[in-house]
């Protein structure tokens, strides 16, 4: 075994910025068959790891080395060349063109005349996925595919390039479980054809299914190299973080007797019949699959979506019918799941976002009170603790854990009775995941009622007083956290 | 040099910060003065002076609508030819013998049913703004041609034709007209809550939704406040010229866009001052005056007034660029 010649080799990597120092002798190696996890916090330098290794940033010192023989990557083309091959966290297919042409983007196959050459092409792509088992039209566009299948089609493109490496930046992070389970499936095919892969996640549960080794990295450096099967959880989050934390998850039950939020039969065009009550202090996870109609459920709460039928009551006054701006002055907040696409105003400063929701507080008849205006931010960034240069810093520009905790604090600062939080830590690094869950968990005690959408089990699990189960556009089954677990949960997410 | 301001204070942060984050256009534009003041003896004249206003108040009528209708994600083709509707409309009416005020009110709440007829579309649908103003656009243009035939309404009511002509307290009306849509439009977008709206549909429609903002509503205010100011615009232009011309306002969407685009909006949206628009309109105007006062041909005017635009955000672009790898 350790004689076995190594697939890809980096050593003494070093990579500077302006003001930062990225990478910093940082050294990496992967085996044929091999997945190999790369774990750190955001900002560790993961991504800058493998955006030297793609060539698309370059390396200011360092050796890289594949089939043991030394390799120069200065461009994507050399990466390409290399055998290596990049699934980015955010897909790069063009929606509009057909799985075919997606693959052969670039590249296509001429005929004579210089045309492309379709039929070629349609059949090169469709031996390509019969070859990897999946049953999909190569004529079909991207955009028809659900976000499983466009990970899958860009793995098989990653296969049609020869590749001998590929990299995987956070491929679950918008897969459901059972989506998930089919992508860890082609990961083990990919091994078997010796292919080595790289992997990022977030999610350190899917390192025991998934990966064989796993390298920590920690402020652009080197820390350890660690055989998953023989590696506690907790240790590999202490590499992480330079220090061990037990109580990663934070939570002391104390719901309220009083009801908070009774869902009664609701019914849009895309949910039905969701019934179910929340108590005052109680976090209410809602779990399911990827389409179950969980955030679709939020969004008729916070009347975003038509209503045919069904009410939501507040402390017994019924909210449901109201305008999103009425149901937040009710006392109901929302973060939603896509933190730039629906949470925050990327181009805007922390200030501005905190602000968003209180501006009677500030602006009254032609006047703007700027002072209460920052001591609104102000007080969120201290007592969300944000780090952040100032409040005037862009948003766009903080962590993601950071980011979410602006758009929490904006939500707090309109005093809400009831908190709508979906996917709150997703793409959060482990220490800002805790203090997340701090945050959430003092806001129950406070009285707060938080309805948290999730489709990390362990964070469902952890943190719920109660879990509402949903699969089909409707609740099928609310668990006590006593009884839940895993394999209860997901009997009822599946459709019977 | 602005790299340390943060976008709320420069958006609506205090008259201070102003100068400081028009530098760029502020020194192009006491620039082309100086070149147009040392070859052109009749520039700085009082006269001239308040015809270089008067030009721009013309601009900047469409170019406030157009400042909030950027912010906000969109684009208003459509004024221009409001701008020729409305002064025939006006035209006629006064020939007919109505009274000068329920003539303009008259055509003040048509040309705010025409935005209204954009907005509506616009917020209640998903189609692309520049494709809706622009069917407007030519509906409009055709109407008016279609009902004049193409001559001209002359206007002889000398009332009305000081509406756009006449002075008060020694500065011409159209003026007095600017300075009240400008303080305005200020308002709206730096004190009210509509304002911040604005911004935020224009910076991610999605998170505003999310926020309770209803942008529906909110797009649906900037495209009938901008069919108002067309209307503004086309009785002004009609009293000043004496007439209601059917070509009236051809292009003056551009000129509006032009404006805002010089003094720093963004196409892209949620991003854009009133403060910057003005200066972009004053540099259109002084440049066309200018130019003509150096008896520089028209057509050479266009060429050089497309390639003051491309250089305006080509510096624009080198600015940005340079923070982004500072931050």
């Amino acid at each position: 075994m350790a004689e076995e010649k190594l697939l890809l080799q980096m050593k003494g990597i070093d990579k500077s910025f302006p003001g930062v120092h990225a990478l910093q002798n940082m050294q990496f190696e992967l085996r044929r068959g091999e997945v190999h996890a790369l774990l750190g916090e955001n900002g560790a330098g993961k991504s800058t790891l493998i955006k030297v290794l793609g060539g698309i940033y370059q390396k200011d010192d360092g050796e890289i080395f594949i089939d043991g023989q030394k390799v120069e990557i200065n461009s994507v083309e050399d990466a390409r060349k290399a055998g290596v091959s990049i699934i980015h966290q955010e897909l790069v297919l063009v929606p509009w063109l057909s799985i075919a042409e997606n693959m052969f983007l670039g590249r296509e196959p001429k005929n004579k005349l210089g045309f492309v050459d379709f039929d070629k092409m349609n059949s090169e792509a469709k031996k390509y996925l019969v070859d990897f088992g999946l049953d999909l039209n190569p004529l079909t566009p991207i955009a028809e595919l659900n976000i499983a299948q466009q990970q899958m089609v860009e793995i098989v493109k990653a296969i049609s390039f020869s590749s001998n490496i590929v990299v995987m930046d956070e491929p679950t992070s918008s897969l459901s479980d059972k989506e998930a389970e089919a992508l860890f499936e082609s990961i083990r095919k990919l091994k078997e054809r010796g292919v080595g892969i790289i992997y990022i996640s977030h999610r350190m549960s899917e390192l025991d299914i998934i990966a064989d080794r796993v390298t920590v990295l920690r402020d652009g450096q080197y820390v350890d190299t660690k055989v998953v099967k023989e590696t506690k959880t907790d240790d590999l989050i202490a590499l992480m973080v330079g220090r061990s934390m037990t109580n990663y998850y934070t939570r002391t039950y104390n719901s309220f007797p009083e009801v908070a939020l009774k869902v009664n039969g609701l019914t849009t065009d895309r949910i039905h019949d969701v019934s179910f009550e929340a108590k005052r202090g109680e976090i209410l996870g809602f779990s399911g699959l990827i389409g179950c109609g969980r955030s679709e459920t939020m969004e008729a709460i916070f009347g975003l979506d038509k209503i045919k039928s069904g009410s939501v009551e507040l402390y017994g006054k019924k909210i449901s019918g109201l305008k999103p701006d009425r149901i937040i002055k009710e006392g109901v907040g929302f973060v939603p799941e896509d933190r730039r696409g629906e949470g925050m105003f990327g181009i805007m400063d922390i200030k501005f976002n905190a602000t968003l929701k209180v501006l009677d507080e500030f602006i009254g008849k032609l006047h703007v009170n700027g002072k209460k205006e920052r001591e609104i931010a102000q007080h969120g960034i201290d007592s969300l603790k944000v780090k952040a240069p100032g409040m005037s810093t862009p948003i766009a520009s903080l962590s993601g854990g950071n980011q979410q905790k602006v758009i929490i604090a904006s939500w707090l600062a309109a005093g809400p009775k009831v908190l709508i939080v979906d996917e709150p830590t997703r793409g959060i690094d482990v220490g800002a995941k805790g203090e997340i869950y701090e945050i959430m968990n003092r806001l129950a005690a406070e009285g707060v009622t938080i309805l948290m959408v999730s489709s990390d089990l362990p964070e469902v699990l952890n943190m719920s007083d109660r879990i509402a189960v949903m699969c089909e556009g409707t609740i099928t089954k609310i668990l006590d956290r006593t009884e839940a677990s895993q394999e209860v949960i997901m009997q009822y997410a599946v459709s019977m | 040099m602005n790299t340390k301001m943060s976008v709320t204070e420069k958006l609506f942060g205090s008259t201070k910060s102003y100068i400081k984050r028009n530098a760029g256009i502020l020194i192009g534009l006491l620039a082309l003065c100086v070149v147009i003041a040392i070859r052109s003896d009749s520039f700085l004249t009082y006269d001239n002076i308040m015809n270089v206003l008067r030009q721009s108040a013309q601009n900047i009528f469409l170019a406030s609508g157009m400042t909030m209708i950027l912010i906000a994600g969109g684009i208003d083709l459509s004024v221009g030819s409001v701008v020729g509707i409305i002064g025939v409309m006006v035209g006629t009416m006064i020939n007919q013998g109505l009274p000068i005020p329920v003539a303009i009110i008259i055509c003040l709440i048509v040309g705010a049913l025409m935005g209204t007829f954009n907005g509506f579309i616009l917020s209640r649908t998903t189609l692309p703004p520049f494709i809706v103003t622009y069917a407007l656009m030519t509906i409009l243009r055709g109407s008016t041609y279609v009902y004049t035939g193409g001559t001209t309404v002359r206007i002889d009511d000398r009332n009305f034709i000081a509406v756009g002509t006449g002075y008060t307290l020694g500065v011409p009306n159209p003026v007095w007209y600017m300075t009240i849509i400008l303080i305005v439009v200020y308002i709206i977008l730096n004190r009210t809550k509509l304002g911040r709206h604005i911004y935020a549909i224009g910076g991610n429609q999605k998170a505003a939704e999310f926020s309770g903002i209803d942008v529906k509503n909110v797009r649906l205010f900037v495209y009938v406040f901008s069919g108002l100011m067309g209307a503004v615009a086309g009785i002004v232009l009609a009293a000043r010229s004496y007439a209601g011309q059917p070509t009236a306002g051809n292009g003056a969407e551009m000129d509006a866009i032009e404006a805002c685009v010089l003094g720093g909006c963004s196409m892209a949206g949620g991003y854009g001052f009133i403060g910057g628009t003005i200066i972009g309109a004053l540099i259109i105007a002084i440049m066309n005056n200018g130019l003509n006062l150096m008896r520089i041909d028209s057509y050479w005017q266009m060429v050089a007034k497309g390639i003051i635009v491309l250089i305006a955000v080509y510096v624009d672009y080198v600015k940005n660029q340079k923070k982004n790898k500072k931050g």
